[in-house]
């Protein structure tokens, strides 16, 4: 198929024919009977892997399996927001190796992700919180990675509607400044990771639904099972998000997930009013401003394990409580929509990327509620870990076997909150 | 919001509620004998099932106690809700 691109010369170009002359950005590809590889799951993780397993390390022979359509899942369904403030030294690799592939990513991939490092804020409202939030900026800033502390009028400065008067129930002590940090398009991630895999010749194919694995004698993996017929394949990445622990009991392997409706929504759109991102883990607010002109708000996780895409409303009210409490101008604003999605929570809220007991058998799950962020970085180290038949240096520390060794990497600690 | 049906007081809005996880876990009767790979199952290992989920319940801003309840993962549907000790209704 013919590539595509979209200069200036040639919008004007297909102006002439009413914009009738474009063609899809990648094949509706049909399964093959056997591919050198083969990934669950049609997300952003997914498709990067596919891509840097062809970009990187030469595996062209290889399809992305997904069982609705491309980026359907919590690729469509996040606040897009980008940062690598974590605690601890292993997460901050990860994250930060991920924002560095975001800055280039359009680049990469001739695709706009439309990537803003508008800068992401973390209010305190408490000594605890301050404490907290100091203590992770001297750890990034350990690991090179930006991270600043501001006082109250400082945060209002940078977030001129943020409200930080001594009359709300938690008022403002400072935050916390990832300059680096940002947004990005949702879509735009798994459309550019598509688009960029099939010109590279993997296959993408949706409606796809993986039913069964079969092992050999010795217990490697050898094909899948699925809606549409078998697929051989001698190594298998699984990247199923919230249904992890489904694909991954055809195998017998247990997984410490649980997944949970995780929500989000967006108000009618207005002019630009926001500039960055702002979070309060303390009081649960999420926040930024889409180019469209909707406040994007993150809500929590319900209290019991889904797998339903949707949650309740009185989640979404405690959200909307702590916006109008420190964003008072926007009390009158109207919610436009909001949806759920379904993540897997591990119980340090650090993913799993890297082997499985089974031989062929990769996962990359348990990103929880904050996967998007991690989304390039997540797929090259997973690449390399299929590619290689060991992780990447990495992601070695984010192993299933960390559980039973108990070297954890608590960042559910760390933050006091799931993100 | 769920209404969950505490047998106890009946039926009650979700809210007043709070999720007790996977139900049916036991604590290891001899820990010292249990290796590592035993105590990371009954620590983080769930079952995290697509479908009808056995899990703990307590009614915590009502009578205070705990119950289990089966309820399905692709619907939030209640089956059933049950006392501690009962076994899950077939």
């Amino acid at each position: 198929m013919k590539r595509q691109s979209w200069s200036g010369l040639n919008l004007l170009w297909h102006s002439l024919g009413r914009h009738r002359g474009w063609h899809e950005q990648w094949r509706r590809a049909e399964p093959k009977p056997a591919y050198d590889a083969v990934i669950i799951g049609g997300g952003g993780h997914g498709l990067g892997t596919a891509y840097y397993l062809a970009a990187e390390h030469g595996l062209t022979n290889i399809a992305v399996v997904e069982r609705g359509w491309i980026g359907g899942g919590n690729t469509g369904r996040n606040t897009t927001i980008i940062r690598s403030n974590y605690l601890f030294d292993e997460s901050i690799r990860l994250y930060d190796h991920a924002v560095k592939l975001w800055e280039h990513l359009s680049q990469t991939l001739n695709y706009n992700v439309m990537f803003s490092p508008r800068g992401v804020m973390m209010l305190a409202h408490t000594v605890h919180d301050v404490q907290v939030l100091k203590r992770h900026i001297h750890a990034n800033r350990c690991n090179g990675v930006d991270n600043e502390w501001l006082t109250a009028a400082e945060a209002k400065a940078f977030c001129p509607p943020l409200n930080i008067e001594a009359n709300i129930r938690y008022p403002v002590m400072g935050a916390g400044l990832q300059r680096r940090g940002g947004t990005a398009r949702h879509d735009a991630i798994a459309w550019g990771y598509a688009r960029a895999a099939d010109a590279l010749g993997v296959d993408i194919i949706e409606n796809c639904e993986v039913t069964g694995i079969r092992r050999d004698a010795n217990g490697a993996v050898e094909a899948l099972e699925t809606t549409r017929g078998l697929i051989r394949s001698r190594k298998i990445g699984v990247v199923a998000a919230g249904n992890s622990s489904v694909v991954m009991r055809m195998v017998d392997v247990q997984l410490p997930l649980e997944s949970y409706p995780l929500q989000a929504l967006v108000s009618e759109p207005v002019k630009a009013v926001f500039p960055c991102v702002v979070m309060s883990n303390s009081i649960h607010a999420y926040i930024s401003q889409s180019d469209r002109g909707e406040l994007v708000i993150g809500a929590g996780t319900d209290a019991y394990t889904s797998y339903t895409q949707r949650g309740a409303l009185h989640v979404n009210t405690h959200t909307l409580e702590a916006i109008c409490e420190l964003f008072p101008c926007f009390r009158r604003l109207r919610m436009l929509r909001n949806w759920g999605g379904t993540v897997d929570v591990t119980p340090d809220r650090s993913p799993i990327v890297g082997k499985t007991p089974v031989p062929g058998l990769f996962v990359n799950c348990g990103w929880g509620t904050g996967g998007f962020k991690a989304t390039p970085g997540s797929a090259h180290v997973f690449a390399w870990t299929i590619a290689n038949d060991e992780p990447h240096p990495i992601n070695a520390p984010f192993t299933l076997e960390r559980f039973r060794d108990g070297v954890l990497i608590d960042e559910a600690a760390a933050a006091a909150v799931a993100h | 919001m769920l209404l969950i049906d505490c047998p106890y007081c009946g039926k009650r809005p979700e809210v007043e509620f709070a999720y007790g996880g996977q139900a049916h876990l036991v604590r290891p009767r001899q820990p010292a004998q249990q290796s590592d790979q035993q105590w990371a199952e009954y620590l983080y290992f769930r079952s995290n099932p697509r479908g009808m989920h056995a899990e703990r319940w307590r009614h915590t801003r009502g009578c205070g106690r705990f119950f289990n309840a089966l309820r399905d993962t692709t619907t939030d549907h209640f089956a059933a809700t049950y006392r501690i000790g009962e076994s899950p209704p077939k």
